[in-house]
């Protein structure tokens, strides 16, 4: 094992500190005293998902994951860990860019006159705690895509723009995770406002903001010690080093787009439901669709959005025509998009590692060893 | 923190149709006028861009604008009752609403081609994005050089605006060249694909821009003989029409390869668009 280089970067601006585990508590109240509602890990019907957390019981203490292409078991352990199990299905996105969300509504008098109106959206700050590397690393890319184009959204900033995040560096990666091999894990670097290293006993807390350090504030910490930094580190190092799974390069868009009629996408394709699934656990994936809920009053309207995938029949739908109407063309639509086209429309590939995508596919297709057929291993 | 109207991506504006005139069977035309008058007065667009237009309860489409943009007072937006949307707008009159949101997406380089030739081809029922450079250029004739405007069609009948045609032939240096897969009795133009016609309209492809729009395969062929011909693949442009939901580079409906053709295009200059042209699926 490569030891990890010695860069020169500048010093902390925050002290690494340490929360007993009994303590934790402490932090929710302290959030909530903040103005934040906090959402956190829970187990639900099987599965870790983010749910409004109102103590810390309501974490999953003790639970592990076992994750493989098309597989997802929880299992339940004597382990003091909340955070011993690397993601579930959905994190940061749903909260963010909602599932379906109202945009605006109109009003029509009996002169056919119309009157839009906007609908704002309901804030409440948020506190999400648990948040991974790669959920920190896909938040970047929506943020890309949502806010820092001419017309950000106004539904993600407000919400966006109150979002508090405790990350928590994975210490259990799944045998689905290759965060390290796209550089977005398993440690997260930025972007928090806490970042917490669960040890046995309790947490090393890495400040990331001011906002972060002042929740902190009222909270009994101690320094942390060399023995409980090393343990922190070594931990992620562990992380990385358990991930068998690997991208077969970094930017793979000119060798995607070289292969266009690869035979592997017809193989792929009689194996792919077309479900959507993927996309659907993506924290990247941005498409929505919109669509009209008249009233029956015929007076009002409401106009809305929910998530789309580029697996549906109307994704590509065009008067009278469907652009990919097999499945060749979509899963080659999102692969080319995930790993391909997402570097000229913002900087960097569309995928984070999570392996989500693979994991929730009833089909068990799995998304590096798709792009390594088709790009060729040594890419 | 509150934004108004004028930062929501998404909100519209009603705009009351102060003309409909019917083109064709299931074409039409709507002049427009926001019902706002300060917003009348500020908007200003780009020939090649395009409005999204709502009708009421039913939903929103993307939609060419077609009127030239020195008009203040109203706008138009030539219709085809293709999808559910357009064959509900076919049903409104005159003095009814409609809500408006746009203009958006990049135009025809109409300032850039200012003192060259223009050579316009397009194919199917009168393809509303080049109709608005055609106009724009009659309109300011000394600042272009010859206009050469091909229309293919495939049967005789589905020639929209023979008058215009016959008309725009009339301006000095324009030549009209249209071809129609299927002739008609006393159809006055020619037999055949009008990409087959490049021959007889010598273009000098040093001075000449061309700009297309209409169905892909068209425009790919029309595109090869462009080339052939020597003309460089930046003074070609092309308008794409992909789904579009958001206009805005959101919803991802519209994308093609790594373009969204609502904010990156919809008018593009073939080398953004090359690498992707006539593979299927995109
Ligand atoms: S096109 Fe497909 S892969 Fe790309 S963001 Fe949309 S759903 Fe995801
Ligand atoms: S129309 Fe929504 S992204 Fe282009």
């Amino acid at each position: 094992m490569p030891k990890p280089k010695n860069k020169q970067t500048d010093p902390p601006r925050y002290p690494l500190r340490y929360l007993a585990r009994a303590s934790l508590p402490a932090l929710l109240d302290s959030l909530r005293a903040a103005g934040y509602r906090c959402i956190g890990p829970q187990l639900k019907e099987g599965a870790v998902v983010y749910a409004e957390l109102d103590t810390v019981e309501q974490l999953p203490r003790g639970v592990h994951d076992q994750q493989s292409p098309g597989e997802y078991r929880t299992q339940a352990s004597e382990d003091e860990r909340y955070f011993a199990w690397a993601n579930g299905p959905q994190a940061i996105k749903p909260w963010l860019f909602a599932p379906r969300e109202s945009l605006w509504q109109v009003a029509r008098d009996e002169h056919g006159r119309l009157r839009f109106r906007e609908t704002s959206p309901q804030v409440t700050p948020l506190a999400v705690i648990g948040a991974r590397a790669c959920d920190l690393a896909a938040l970047r890319l929506q943020d890309q895509h949502f806010l820092h184009g001419a017309h950000p959204d106004p539904y993600y900033q407000a919400r966006r723009e109150s979002l508090f995040i405790v990350a928590v560096q994975c210490s259990h990666t799944a045998a689905t995770c290759f965060c390290a091999s796209t550089g977005d894990g398993p440690r997260a670097e930025r972007d928090f406002d806490l970042a917490l290293s669960e040890l046995n006993a309790g947490y090393v807390v890495e400040t990331g903001s001011q906002r972060g350090a002042s929740v902190l504030a009222a909270l009994p910490l101690a320094a942390a010690t060399a023995a409980q930094r090393d343990a922190a580190r070594q931990q992620s190092e562990r992380a990385a080093r358990l991930q068998t799974r690997a991208l077969p390069g970094r930017n793979l868009r000119d060798v995607l787009f070289a292969n266009l009629e690869h035979p592997r996408w017809d193989e792929v394709a009689a194996r792919c439901l077309s479900c959507g699934n993927c996309t659907s656990v993506c924290p990247t994936c941005f498409c929505h669709a919109e669509s009209e809920q008249p009233a029956l009053d015929g007076a009002h309207s409401e106009h809305v959005r929910e998530w789309d995938s580029c697996f549906t029949q109307g994704h590509s739908y065009i008067h009278g025509l469907t652009i990919r109407a097999e499945t060749r063309t979509r899963y080659r639509q999102w692969l080319t998009h995930k790993l391909g086209s997402w570097h000229e429309q913002y900087g960097r590939s569309g995928c984070v590692g999570c392996g989500r995508c693979m994991t929730w596919c009833p089909v068990g297709i799995d998304i590096t060893e798709e792009a390594s057929a088709i790009c060729g291993e040594g890419t | 923190m509150r934004r108004g109207d004028v930062s929501h991506p998404y909100l519209l504006h009603e705009a009351e149709i102060v003309t409909r005139v019917q083109e064709a069977p299931d074409i039409f035309t709507l002049r427009l006028r926001f019902s706002a008058a300060a917003r009348q007065r500020d908007y200003t667009f780009q020939p090649g861009q395009f409005n999204m237009v709502y009708l009421y309860g039913v939903g929103e489409v993307a939609i060419s604008i077609v009127s030239d943009p020195e008009d203040d007072l109203l706008y138009d937006h030539t219709i085809r009752a293709v999808g559910r949307v357009t064959r509900g707008m076919a049903a409104l009159r005159a003095g009814d609403y409609v809500g408006i949101r746009g203009p958006y997406g990049r135009g025809w380089p109409l300032p850039q081609a200012e003192g060259r030739d223009v050579l316009i081809v397009t194919g199917g029922l009168g393809c509303a994005p080049v109709v608005s450079v055609i106009h724009y250029i009659l309109k300011r004739r000394e600042r272009y050089g010859r206009l050469i405007i091909m229309q293919g069609v495939k049967h005789a009948n589905d020639l929209l605006w023979r008058e215009r045609y016959a008309e725009w032939a009339r301006q000095p240096n324009v030549e009209v060249i249209i071809a129609a897969d299927q002739g008609a009795p006393l159809w006055p133009w020619r037999i055949g694909r009008v990409t087959d016609l490049f021959d007889q309209v010598p273009f000098d492809s040093e001075r000449t821009s061309a700009m297309m729009c209409g169905p892909e395969v068209m425009m790919r062929v029309a595109v090869q003989q462009l080339l052939a011909r020597g003309m460089n693949e930046a003074d070609i442009h092309l308008s794409m029409e992909r789904n579009m939901h958001c206009a805005v580079g959101h919803c991802g409906h519209c994308q093609y390869g790594g373009k969204f053709v609502c904010k990156d295009g919809p008018v593009f200059a073939y080398p953004q668009v090359k690498e992707l042209f006539g593979v299927r699926g995109f």
